[in-house]
């Protein structure tokens, strides 16, 4: 139920503007990958690239390739429909639907891949996933409320039970910390440790301790200046980027002299 | 010296909130008193005619006898009108909102917005002189092929004339309306919201119904509400194109009649009782408008707790 991403040659455009440049990438399967690198460089961008999120925006396309277990994610007649009910997405901002219970929110994006089931698989499922994300203790005698009311740190879990429960082989997550408090953040940190036993994760952060504390491998990325590219500058085992990294860049900013 | 400048600082900041905050109280009572005002005038004009003898009211059976047909008839014409107006206008707003190429949803919205500016009468005799005469050969194919449906009861009007026609003209007048409100709302849906969705792996229109359309839902209903206060209130237009006359099942003979348009095409020749009478018609519409309005907010406060706006 997990799959390797393998990124080749990858530039991405907004138009005629370079965003990010020829990005190469080998992301195992069940490990956490964290992306670093300073506000503007790309590593968001370049996240959404991974599933195909960043074609929500008009002018947005990319030149390269992006290799799910081998099957170009940009190949000819690939749906991004399809692409993203495999690689799940949890976003900078919890964002549950405010119009549904917490039940339905969980199984929302299963309705949408398999129209029938029944009400005690969706049980089994709602609990499953909820357990997953280390929820359900918390949420088992309010299924029926809506997500809304749940706390900021819940509410980011619901999200990660909702993207868990079409069981993707792959979860991104674009700063999933950031609107949260340390004590969520924590449970969040907890639960993408365990995620990895059974899922590829990839996670972008700007907090570095959060990159050290829960990722396998990190990716640093930089830019040169202002209406510059972003670029990958260094990607290595997590102890190596923030212990004794090969780049200078890498140093400067882990060590906090960046700039 | 520290208490005196905590207590007299900024003199001048305190006036003008004083000067807001007193303009904004005044205009919230000026709206009040003038809705008082109305209701007070329709009520006391009113009375004559629910206290005369039944025999001296138009109809010479009653007011409740005269008044319960037009009132019959301005919710059918209601009813049509929304009936065809809020799925166009949603399905329109929509492909502002979330479909049409950037240059393209402009300028539509632009047009939408100029229908809305066109003066009722104009309305009313486009649908009098052009559309009546246009729909007649449809009434005659409803009318032999539909017929066993009450509503489609033959002989259908030669001339177009009838309360179908009304009820399509004010859809027309209704679409712009509607269509205005919800695609502001469409637009102000959380980018968070739908890209939700979408990663989820929802299609374009999966998204809406998940994202798009909950969260606009008591908009939608205030839009609706919105379109049916005109629509029920419409005069000119009705008064241009119904062919008026009894209470008839049928939606395409003439005949029917609504309150607005019986108020506009009596009270210039009223005089005394029949004045009061119109003007108790007049009140009737006012008492429908006003649990219209209530019934939609009990709907959106139903789901108060999934609006998310907590």
């Amino acid at each position: 139920m997990s799959k390797r991403i393998d990124v080749k040659d990858l530039n991405v455009y907004y138009g005629n503007f370079l965003a990010v440049e020829d990005v190469s990438i080998n992301i195992e399967a069940k490990s956490v990958t964290a992306f670093i690198g300073p506000s503007g460089c790309g590593k968001s961008t370049f996240l959404r690239t991974l599933n195909r999120m960043h074609e929500v925006l008009p002018g947005a396309r990319v030149e390269g390739e992006v290799l799910l277990d081998g099957d170009n994610l940009y190949g000819p007649g690939v749906d991004p429909v399809t692409v993203r009910s495999q690689i799940g997405m949890v976003f900078q901002r919890p964002n549950p639907f405010p119009t549904m219970s917490i039940r339905d929110n969980v199984l929302a994006g299963v309705k949408l891949n398999n129209q029938k089931i029944s009400k005690g698989e969706a049980d089994a499922l709602v609990e499953r996933s909820l357990r997953g994300a280390n929820l359900w203790n918390e949420v088992k005698d309010r299924l029926e409320k809506p997500g809304s009311g749940l706390s900021g740190g819940q509410q980011q879990r619901l999200c990660i039970a909702r993207a868990i429960a079409v069981e993707p082989q792959v979860i991104l997550m674009d700063e999933p910390c950031s609107a949260l408090d340390p004590i969520s953040t924590l449970a969040v940190e907890d639960l993408i440790n365990e995620l990895k036993d059974q899922y590829t994760v990839v996670i972008v952060t700007h907090n570095m301790q959060q990159a050290a504390r829960v990722s396998d491998k990190t990716a640093f990325f930089n830019i040169a200046g202002t209406g510059k590219p972003g670029k990958l500058i260094e990607f290595a085992e997590t102890s190596t980027i923030f212990n004794n990294p090969s780049q200078k860049a890498t140093e400067d900013y882990v060590s906090g002299r960046f700039g | 010296m520290t208490t005196t400048s905590l207590t007299s600082s900024r003199g001048a900041g305190r006036a003008g909130d004083k000067v807001f905050s007193g303009a904004a109280l005044a205009a919230g009572c000026l709206i009040l008193a003038v809705l008082f005002g109305v209701a007070l005038f329709l009520v006391i004009q009113a009375i004559p005619a629910f206290t005369a003898p039944a025999a001296d009211i138009q109809g010479g059976e009653g007011f409740f006898a005269y008044i319960w047909p037009i009132v019959v008839g301005t919710l059918i014409a209601a009813i049509i009108a929304l009936a065809i107006a809020t799925p166009v206008s949603i399905g329109v707003a929509l492909f502002i909102s979330h479909f049409a190429p950037r240059g393209l949803a402009s300028g539509l919205g632009y047009v939408i917005d100029l229908l809305a500016a066109i003066p009722s009468v104009v309305y009313g005799a486009w649908g009098a002189a052009f559309l009546a005469p246009q729909i007649s050969p449809a009434y005659g194919w409803l009318a032999t092929n539909m017929g066993w449906l009450p509503i489609f009861q033959g002989p259908a009007s030669a001339t177009g004339k009838t309360i179908l026609t009304a009820g399509i003209v004010l859809s027309v007048m209704v679409i712009p309306i509607i269509t205005s409100l919800s695609r502001e709302i469409f637009l102000q849906t959380p980018k968070l919201h739908e890209e939700a969705a979408l990663a989820l792996g929802a299609t374009r229109w999966e998204m809406i119904k998940m994202s798009v359309l909950p969260f606009a839902r008591p908009g939608i209903i205030s839009a609706v509400m919105l379109g049916l206060g005109r629509a029920l209130g419409e005069t000119m237009a009705v008064a241009l194109v119904l062919s008026s006359g009894a209470l008839t099942a049928s939606l395409i003979q003439s005949g029917n009649q609504t309150i607005a348009a019986e108020i506009a095409l009596n009270f210039p020749e009223a005089s005394g009782l029949k004045v009061s009478t119109l003007i108790a018609a007049g009140l009737v519409l006012f008492v429908i408008t006003l649990a219209v309005n209530m019934i939609a907010r009990w709907i959106i406060s139903r789901h108060k707790e999934f609006s998310g706006a907590n």
